[in-house]
């Protein structure tokens, strides 16, 4: 610039328009800070994508409705594509740099496991969207969770078989936290059940081709039904497998694959796949007097108007957390993080996509084995097994 | 039987498509001593190209055929963009200058595409063969089917033409190609060009029994280039033979020892070859007159 006289303008113009700015953020009252680092890219990306949307959708509602204790919420999301030492260093940057209120996030067990020592450490309530049953075993004091535990799905997939008169599986797993941690869960309650496992295989995370595993298998003296532990495109690829290698036995698979995008992904293969989930993927075949119904439908319907895309359990377990943190705020009138957790822990009676939520000091995560459905894929949709 | 035939279906099938990925190495290796480590995304190319035209409804055939020709669209415009350039930069700077553009590619297939997995309907129906107690999908027939035919194609191209044969010239001797009137600036394109197409051709038939997503290429590509190391980086039947072996041995490995390591086969191999047999099964070990 030439004059110095239009350079001290200039810049003066610049300061004052940035302080007044400034001046009338503040007379606001500070925003709620909402950290959230999922995996919205990635292998997981199915899981991620919706519960990004989710909160995001929420957010914006609620803030419209005039925020929460009178102020508004403020979301920070960073995408972690399924890395579990990037999610660390966003957790990281959440807790130090965004100074947030409170966490929702870790879309994998893996990355809810990198990341939980630092909201241990900091004193962040931290709710996680993962499944595996380790997240809330031991109970950790600041970590909460939404999803049902792998152990859950376990049970539920093996209740199902004994009602079918299944007593030899085979197990087919993938290398990820939530893959193993299921995979253990199972082996541990199957004599529960009174269910031998006949054939355990593995795969990698970024395998296209199972074939292989699937033949080992395929040969398992006595062998009666499959389950595959697993979320992405992992069961996708086992899915189609299993029907290539004209596979007629049961195959079941977890609650990672409760999208439609499961479906699209394994097309026709998936007719007769079973799975548990949450009430939330039949939402209008709930019957009126199931206490779901309404806010089942209720989410359904604003997620698919928003958005144009079928919901998932895993937008759904978005929804949980976002509005368990926000009624924990609400009850401990302050997001003093102490009473938030407070609050958190004393949960009871909350509906949510998920269940009914009765939280506890030994319970982080409160659903019962209810709060799960299982569902059958039928012409490329779900349906209720009775 | 019937299991060890499985085993072998399905590392025929996979093989089939490394080898197309080694040689499409190979080709470049030889016109200009460059390793391209962009292969692989030419193989998502061709493969998330024709996901997406057929999802928007194109049909099959033609959407497979614009899919390869988007694949060989970008292999040139690599070489024209930021090998070309570059030229004059020792093997190592081009060697590099490919990583970053395999990273780029990705990243603009990301935005562009976005990072879901897609599905591409198989050719000819879905129901599978049974041979010998063994099933076979009809895609993976076109997978074994459209490579012995590429590569035969290929074979004639470089023994029959004299544009094949001016590519062999200059892989043997750039400057004497030069000397006779090559243009060896034109070779170097033509065979960045092939190598696209036969990673697209590769991407379009495999997509249909994998998934498809943006980052596809990374695995391709490494055992790709671990299939042409095998067989000896320069050899045109190395890069095959090397393609096939590391199908059936990721095959064979994870149904007779463990399914948890069957990426580890790849890279041990690399490992192995690069220690005890740097020139691979075909290629002559190389020596520097002073």
């Amino acid at each position: 610039m030439r004059s110095p006289v239009l350079r001290a303008l200039i810049s003066a113009t610049a300061v004052y328009a940035f302080a007044a700015t400034a001046a009338t953020a503040e007379v606001e009252a500070p925003t709620i800070k909402i950290g959230s680092f999922l995996s919205v890219t990635g292998p997981a990306a199915f899981l991620g994508d919706p519960e990004e949307k989710t909160l995001k959708l929420y957010v914006e509602k609620l803030n419209k409705a005039g925020g929460v204790i009178g102020r508004k919420l403020e979301l920070i999301v960073y995408d972690d594509a399924g890395d579990s030492d990037k999610a660390r260093t966003f957790a990281k940057r959440l807790i130090d740099q965004d100074k947030v209120d409170v966490i929702i996030g870790g879309t994998t067990t893996g990355t809810t496991m990198a990341a939980v020592p630092l909201m241990e450490q900091a004193g962040v309530p931290f709710i996680s969207l993962a499944g595996a049953v380790v997240i809330v075993e031991p109970v950790k004091k600041w970590v909460f969770k939404t999803p049902h535990t792998d152990r859950m799905a376990c049970e539920k997939i093996f209740g199902d078989m004994k009602a079918r008169g299944i007593s030899k599986i085979g197990m087919i797993a993938g290398a990820g936290g939530f893959d193993r941690s299921m995979r253990q869960e199972c082996l541990k309650v199957a004599d529960k059940y009174g269910i031998t496992v006949v054939a355990d295989e593995s795969y990698g995370a970024k395998d296209s081709d199972m074939t292989a595993q699937l033949t080992k298998i395929k040969s398992a003296a006595g062998i009666q039904a499959l389950v595959n532990p697993g979320f992405g495109q992992g069961p996708a690829i086992v899915t189609k497998n299993f029907r290539q290698l004209g596979m007629m036995m049961p195959l079941y698979q977890s609650h990672g694959v409760a999208s439609k995008e499961f479906i699209k992904l394994a097309g026709e293969a998936a007719e007769g796949v079973r799975l548990p989930a949450s009430a939330l993927l039949i939402a209008e075949i709930l019957p009126t007097s199931d206490p779901q119904r309404e806010v089942v439908v209720g989410y359904k319907k604003d997620y698919e108007a928003k958005y144009g895309s079928e919901v998932s359990t895993f937008g759904g377990h978005a929804y949980d957390g976002l509005f368990l943190a926000v009624e924990a705020i609400k009850r401990a009138k302050s997001t003093d993080k102490g009473k938030v957790r407070d609050a958190l822990e004393a949960t009871k009676g909350y509906v949510g996509t998920a269940g009914v939520v009765n939280m506890s000091a030994t319970d982080h995560m409160g659903l019962d084995l209810t709060a799960f459905r299982m569902l059958e894929v039928r012409k490329g949709n779900w349906t209720l097994v009775k | 039987m019937a299991e060890l035939l499985q085993f072998l279906f399905s590392g025929l099938t996979v093989g089939a498509t490394y080898a197309l990925v080694a040689l499409g190495f190979v080709i470049i290796y030889n016109a200009s001593g460059v390793i391209n480590f962009a292969q692989g995304e030419f193989v998502m190319a061709g493969g998330m190209a024709s996901a997406f035209l057929v999802a928007a409804g194109v049909a099959l055939p033609l959407a497979v055929v614009i899919a390869v020709v988007a694949g060989v669209a970008i292999g040139v415009a690599l070489e024209k963009f930021a090998i070309e350039p570059a030229r004059r930069a020792p093997v190592v700077t081009l060697i590099i200058i490919t990583i970053g553009a395999s990273i780029a590619i990705r990243g603009l297939a990301q935005l562009l595409l976005g990072k879901q997995f897609h599905t591409v309907p198989p050719f000819t129906g879905d129901n599978p063969i049974v041979i010998g107690g063994a099933t076979i999908l009809p895609q993976a027939l076109w997978v074994i089917g459209a490579s012995i035919a590429v590569v035969i194609g290929l074979g004639a191209f470089f023994s029959r033409t004299r544009l094949g044969k001016a590519m062999l010239a200059t892989a043997n001797n750039r400057r004497a190609a030069q000397l006779v009137g090559i243009n060896v600036r034109f070779i170097l394109l033509l065979s960045f060009g092939l190598s696209a197409l036969l990673g697209a051709v590769a991407g379009v038939l495999i997509s249909p029994i994998t998934l498809t997503s943006y980052d596809v290429g990374i695995m391709v590509g490494l055992k790709g280039f671990a299939a042409a190391m095998l067989g000896g980086l320069g050899n045109g039947i190395g890069a095959i033979v090397g393609g096939l072996m590391l199908g059936l041995a990721e095959a064979l490995g994870a149904g007779y020892l463990s399914s948890a390591y069957k990426d580890l086969i790849a890279f041990v191999i690399i490992l192995a070859v690069l220690v005890f047999m740097p020139g691979g099964l075909f290629g002559k070990a190389s020596t520097e007159r002073v």
